[in-house]
């Protein structure tokens, strides 16, 4: 009951402020649905406490039926919650963020006329996310990937007003659709291997699929490879990893998310940082039993993570709206957790997803409160010497910072939650053998400093130096309302300690008296143990890196701003190529955009019209009409014409007789 | 109850109604209002009456059931009618549709409302008759049948070119219709009757199937549309009048698929496996194709008119993958696209009849003064996008895995649908409902009235309610699609195994 009562209440929130808002009113819509998101908040913590830490082995998955679904020939799916530690994990994490979001909401949208509107979207994510991480079948977990995919596009297009923000709202259901086009084959793929689409059944499956030699048994000719069981895994994986990449916005899938910072900025804390862009992370430590059994897809995730990582730190160093800086950050730390979970250190990677959610949140819900501060602007340009004015942004952010940069000190415990989670990826990267890991290693070590300079970079624009804004903004600078500031407690807290409480859970010594098998860990799988036995450079090669970034943000934000300015200006191809992303939105748009538009006009005019109708229906009825003026033309009226014709015809009527008579 | 002719008095109940319009007259406004309460009624009784045909219906049964039939003139042709899992549900969705395409007429049509509203009667009857009908004359007869009050009802109360588009739609599926016949005579002289439970089991040889195969396809693939037959559909939607698009979309289409399932896939199994690939083919090329044409258009009937040809892509390709998942996800796609598609339509019937242009461009922005409105109309966007948890998704699926089975290179194809629906159904709404109200001619527009209400509502539900419990649905259709599917592969592995012997 009461995990029917964490999922279904904030569906129940969201219809009663969707449907009854207007007649309720604003405030009231308000309480409601923040009212029942705090009881959902509550209720995880505590599933959380009973199923990490009460349960025992076995005890562990708990599975809740609601209601048949679809049922035809051998797809048996229902509605149905599954409950195991990965899903209290994101329960805490989903409902905590999400709670903490709408009560910071209350305050940021105060001024906006549709609140109920904007709640109800919430409300509706949140129970879309529920569904997501409680699903007991691939398909279910589709609902929510889909669902939170439409929560996603009405939010980003929540001020349907702005062409730019309608725009980024359908560009981020269309990318996303592509990645679903992959899952969606993943899932044909996985029933026709499995016959089965509940988690269950795949997974006791799959932990005999490859024995033996049944794993050179040819199973299936996919797209005109024949591949046996082992390859056939590795497809499956990649398909669903393909699905994966686009919620998660890795590289290649990723350029909806920068766009997506359109909608209001609580909707960036709660979908685009903390929850809805982790569901592929999520997606991929749940099917870790099958993920498990191929090599080469955990090499392709290994791989995308690593460039991701890179690539989008790359571009955060130079954009100068404050939300592009932390959307990328985003995509670069989900680079990280897909790193974790290419080289099966699944625990690591739900653990940076964890620890993520708090201070990834936390920098969001302070960016907002430093653009509700300076008047709506955010571009960091026009702000600075903001951290007199915002005290409370100002520690808040900072933390932060310091959680994400991964501040602490390497053999020690002294760290904050960024520094737990992020360089037990490093290490784990480093630990695992073969190319791609040693690959993903580098890049993110580089990315690690790249992280660095431009989270200090953000800080330093955005609260040091010269107020560079207009005197009369400066004038208006104000704390943001305690509504606002509140939620940033708990968050600055988990920011700091939630590495130090859980990492012994999450991926030291508890880590299989807490999971229970969640998270399904091969028998050659010893990447946790060998990620501590790692040399003492790389165990310290984040740190320098973080502190490398540090001092250079400090000299060319705080000594010498000009440095930075002349540095864009003698390496201005290099500038102009990270600050314009790669250019991977012009390229799409000519490959892809325009394309797709040319060749649907082409099938249209050539097609439909110049080819099929005109020797078609318009080409037969022009001959219809020929034929009937000829006949017309035959129709003389003269007697003896038409004696004629019948004498021929009579002569010809014969004639055939005769020779059918012969036969 | 069981000897109530329940299938015959719903199908001639909206004759009943007709009888009763000839009685009336049309002058003044209590002359009109006489003739829509008497087809609404009308309308709504059959769909009640109907309702009963479902709660006697056994799910457990995979034959006909409520069968009657009566000799005709001893020429051995029956008034033969009966239902199935297969066929139960469509004579549902005919009866369910009807009162939202008298309510949608309500105020739009000006002239002739009288004929009108007989003419949709009589296609009722029509429609009903072809899913009840076990004999292929009169289910030929029923097939053609519809064709008539469609074109009238086209030519004469439609757009501006209208009569183009009802010859275009005319000539069509005459084309396909008189090859159906030669083939209904073929089947009768090879087989002695034209019962068919019997031609169910006849079990043609291999080759005359080859061939009345390919004359039932052209009749049916007309009418689903496929690919490349579908140019007529277009324009017939952009020149029906609302009602008269709900119904060609919602039931009209469906009669092509219905055909399939009843003729092609049963009783020409080893040609329906030979063509199988061909008509693969086919509905991938619809399912690109049409998506990428209806991306461009900027007429919005035109637009869903072309989404509805790739949806009936996803059709033919459920249904000639053969395994129950295709199947029965190729008639929950009909039935879900039924209601959604007419809904569509009645959504543009809503802006219509307000501003009287189709063009997307004229548009912009009604989100603004219309909240209701764009509630509804992204609801039925994302039912038509195949969103989880709406009516649209479960047939799309299932098709996919259906076809996944079989070829997946298809299936692989089949899926970019669910990128290009995306493209055009968002980019469309997001013309129409998002933006500024900027254009002056939009700025007085009132969001949907009661009666548009009670149209789009009720639609809404279903959309909504078929998404999170299809069961009802796969209830009733399991046990026939399973005897179909039995039957099916029983046949070719007899054939498999006769071609074994000889070599």
């Amino acid at each position: 009951m009461i995990y029917k009562l964490i999922v279904f209440l904030p569906l129940l929130g969201s219809i009663i402020a969707g449907l009854f808002g207007n007649r309720i009113g604003a405030k009231a819509s308000e309480y409601v649905t923040s009212g029942l998101m705090i009881l959902v908040a509550i209720l995880s913590w505590t599933v959380f406490l009973q199923v990490g830490f009460g349960a025992h082995e076995g005890e562990g998955m708990i599975k809740v039926t609601v209601l048949r679904w679809i049922q035809s020939g051998g797809i048996d799916v229902e509605w149905a919650l599954r409950i195991d530690t990965l899903t209290a994990v994101m329960l805490v994490v989903v409902n905590s963020v999400s709670t903490l979001v709408h009560l910071y909401s209350i305050g940021y949208m105060h001024h906006d006329p549709d609140r109920p509107r904007f709640f109800s979207y919430l409300s509706l994510f949140t129970f879309a996310m529920l569904m997501l991480v409680t699903a007991d079948n691939i398909v279910q977990m589709f609902f929510g990937w889909e669902g939170v995919g439409l929560a996603s596009y009405l939010l980003i297009g929540f001020w349907f007003k702005k062409p730019s923000a309608t725009a980024a709202s359908m560009k981020a259901f269309i990318v996303n659709r592509v990645g679903d086009f992959g899952f969606l084959l993943g899932i044909g793929l996985v029933f026709v291997l499995f016959g089965s689409l509940n988690f269950e059944t795949i997974f006791a499956a799959a932990r005999t699929y490859l024995e033996g030699d049944a794993a050179k048994e040819v199973v299936v000719n996919l797209f005109g490879m024949t591949l046996d069981r082992e390859d056939a895994v590795t497809a499956a994986c990649i398909l669903l990893f393909i699905g994966a990449m686009g919620k998660s916005a890795q590289f290649l899938l990723h350029t909806w998310l920068p766009d997506a910072m359109e909608g209001p900025t609580p909707v960036s804390a709660l979908i685009h940082a903390a929850t809805m862009v982790t569901a592929g992370v999520f997606l991929v430590a749940r099917m870790s039993p099958l993920f498990e059994l191929s090599h080469n897809a955990l090499t392709f995730v290994t791989i995308i993570g690593g460039i991701t990582a890179f690539f989008a730190a790359t571009v955060g160093l130079v954009q100068n709206d404050i939300k592009r800086v932390i959307a990328y950050s985003t995509c670069s730390q989900l680079g990280y957790m897909f790193v974790a979970l290419g080289v099966g250190a699944y625990g690591a990677a739900v653990f940076h997803l964890f620890t993520h959610a708090f201070f990834k949140a936390l920098l969001f819900l302070g960016a907002g409160s430093v653009i509700h501060a300076v008047d709506g602007e955010q571009d960091m340009r026009h702000m600075g010497g903001l951290r007199k004015h915002i005290p409370i942004t100002f520690w808040a952010m900072t933390i932060g910072t310091i959680a994400l940069t991964g501040v602490g000190i390497p053999g020690t415990m002294i760290g904050t939650a960024g520094f737990f989670s992020k360089d037990a990826i490093i290490e784990s990267a480093f630990a695992a053998h073969g190319a791609a890991p040693r690959f993903a290693f580098i890049l993110l070590v580089v990315a690690a400093l790249f992280t660095s300079f431009y989270s200090w970079r953000l800080a330093f624009l955005t609260f040091f130096g010269k107020p560079r804004a207009s005197a009369d903004v400066m004038h208006h600078v104000h704390e943001s309302p305690p509504i606002m500031t509140l939620p940033l407690l708990p968050l600055a807290i988990g920011a700091l300690v939630a590495g130090v409480v859980f990492h012994g859970f999450f991926i030291g010594e508890e880590f299989a008296e807490f999971w229970k098998g969640a998270l399904f860990v091969g028998p050659e799988n010893h990447i946790l143990h060998a990620m501590h036995e790692v040399p003492l450079w790389v165990k310290w090669s984040p740190f320098v890196a973080m502190v490398t970034g540090f001092v250079t943000a400090y000299y060319f934000y705080i000594v010498s701003p000009e440095t930075p300015k002349k540095l864009a200006e003698t390496f201005r191809p290099v500038y102009l190529f990270l600050l314009n992303k790669w250019y991977f939105d012009e390229l799409y748009d000519i490959l892809f955009v325009r394309t797709a538009k040319a060749v649907g006009k082409f099938l249209w005019k050539k097609g439909d019209v110049a080819v099929i109708d005109t020797y078609g229906p318009n080409g037969v009825a022009a001959r219809v009409i020929d034929v009937t003026n000829r006949v017309v033309r035959l129709q003389t009226g003269y007697l003896y014409h038409y004696a004629f014709a019948m004498l021929i015809g009579v002569a010809a009527l014969v004639t055939w007789m005769m020779l059918g008579g012969v036969k | 109850m069981t000897d109530w002719p329940i299938l015959s008095t719903v199908t001639f109940l909206p004759l009943v109604g007709v009888a009763l319009l000839l009685f009336t007259r049309e002058d003044g406004v209590f002359g009109r209002r006489n003739i829509l309460n008497v087809s609404l009624l009308t309308t709504v009784f059959t769909f009640i009456v109907s309702l009963f045909i479902w709660a006697g219906f056994d799910n457990a049964n995979a034959g006909f059931q409520m069968v009657e039939k009566h000799g005709w003139l001893g020429t051995g042709i029956a008034y033969h009618v009966g239902v199935d899992g297969i066929s139960m549900l469509f004579v549902i969705l005919t009866t369910f549709l009807m009162p939202f395409c008298v309510l949608a007429s309500w105020n739009s049509v000006e002239k002739r409302v009288k004929e009108y509203m007989i003419a949709f009667l009589i296609m009722e009857t029509m429609m009903i008759g072809v899913f009840v009908a076990l004999d292929t004359v009169l289910f030929y007869v029923f097939f053609e049948a519809t064709l008539i009050p469609m074109f009238i009802i086209i030519g004469v109360w439609g757009g501006k070119d209208r009569v183009y588009a009802s010859y275009k739609f005319f000539l069509y599926t005459l084309l396909g219709s008189v090859l159906m016949m030669l083939a209904i005579m073929a089947m009768y002289w090879q087989s002695g009757t034209t019962d068919v439970p019997t031609l169910l089991k006849y079990g043609f040889p291999a080759g005359l199937q080859t061939w009345l195969w390919l004359a039932f396809f052209a009749s049916f693939a007309v009418k689903m549309p496929m690919w490349p037959v579908h140019t007529w559909l277009p324009d017939a939607h952009v020149q029906a009048p609302t009602a008269g698009s709900v119904i060609l979309a919602g039931v009209m289409l469906k009669l092509g698929g219905y055909g399939f399932l009843r003729f092609s896939l049963p009783m020409f199994p080893l040609a329906s496996d030979f063509f199988a690939p061909f008509v693969f083919t086919l509905s991938v090329i619809a399912i690109i194709y049409t998506s990428l044409v209806a991306l461009m258009q900027d007429d919005i009937k035109k637009l869903i008119a072309y989404s509805s040809v790739a949806h009936m892509g996803y059709v033919t390709m459920g249904i000639f993958a053969a395994n129950t998942q295709g199947v029965q996800g190729a008639i929950f796609q009909m039935l879900s696209h039924g209601i959604v598609s007419g809904a569509l339509f009645l959504c543009v019937g809503v802006v219509y009849d307000r501003l009287h242009t189709r063009e997307i461009a004229a548009y912009g922005g009604l989100a603004n003064n219309m909240p209701k409105y764009a509630v509804a109309f992204m609801v039925f966007t994302m039912a038509n996008v195949g969103l989880p948890g709406t009516s649209g998704f479960i047939g799309e699926f299932l098709t996919i895995i259906g076809v996944f089975r079989v070829n997946n290179w298809v299936a692989l194809f089949a899926a970019t649908g669910v990128i290009l629906s995306a493209s055009y159904a968002l980019w469309l709404y997001r013309r129409v409902i998002f933006g500024a109200l900027e254009k002056d001619s939009l700025k007085s527009l009132l969001d949907l009235s009661a009666r548009e209400k009670l149209v789009l509502y009720p639609l809404l539900a279903l959309t909504i309610f078929f998404g999170v419990y299809p069961a009802p649905v796969f209830d009733a259709t399991a046990a026939s699609v399973d005897a179909l599917i039995h039957n099916y592969e029983a046949a070719l592995k007899a054939a498999s195994q006769v071609a074994l012997l000889v070599n």
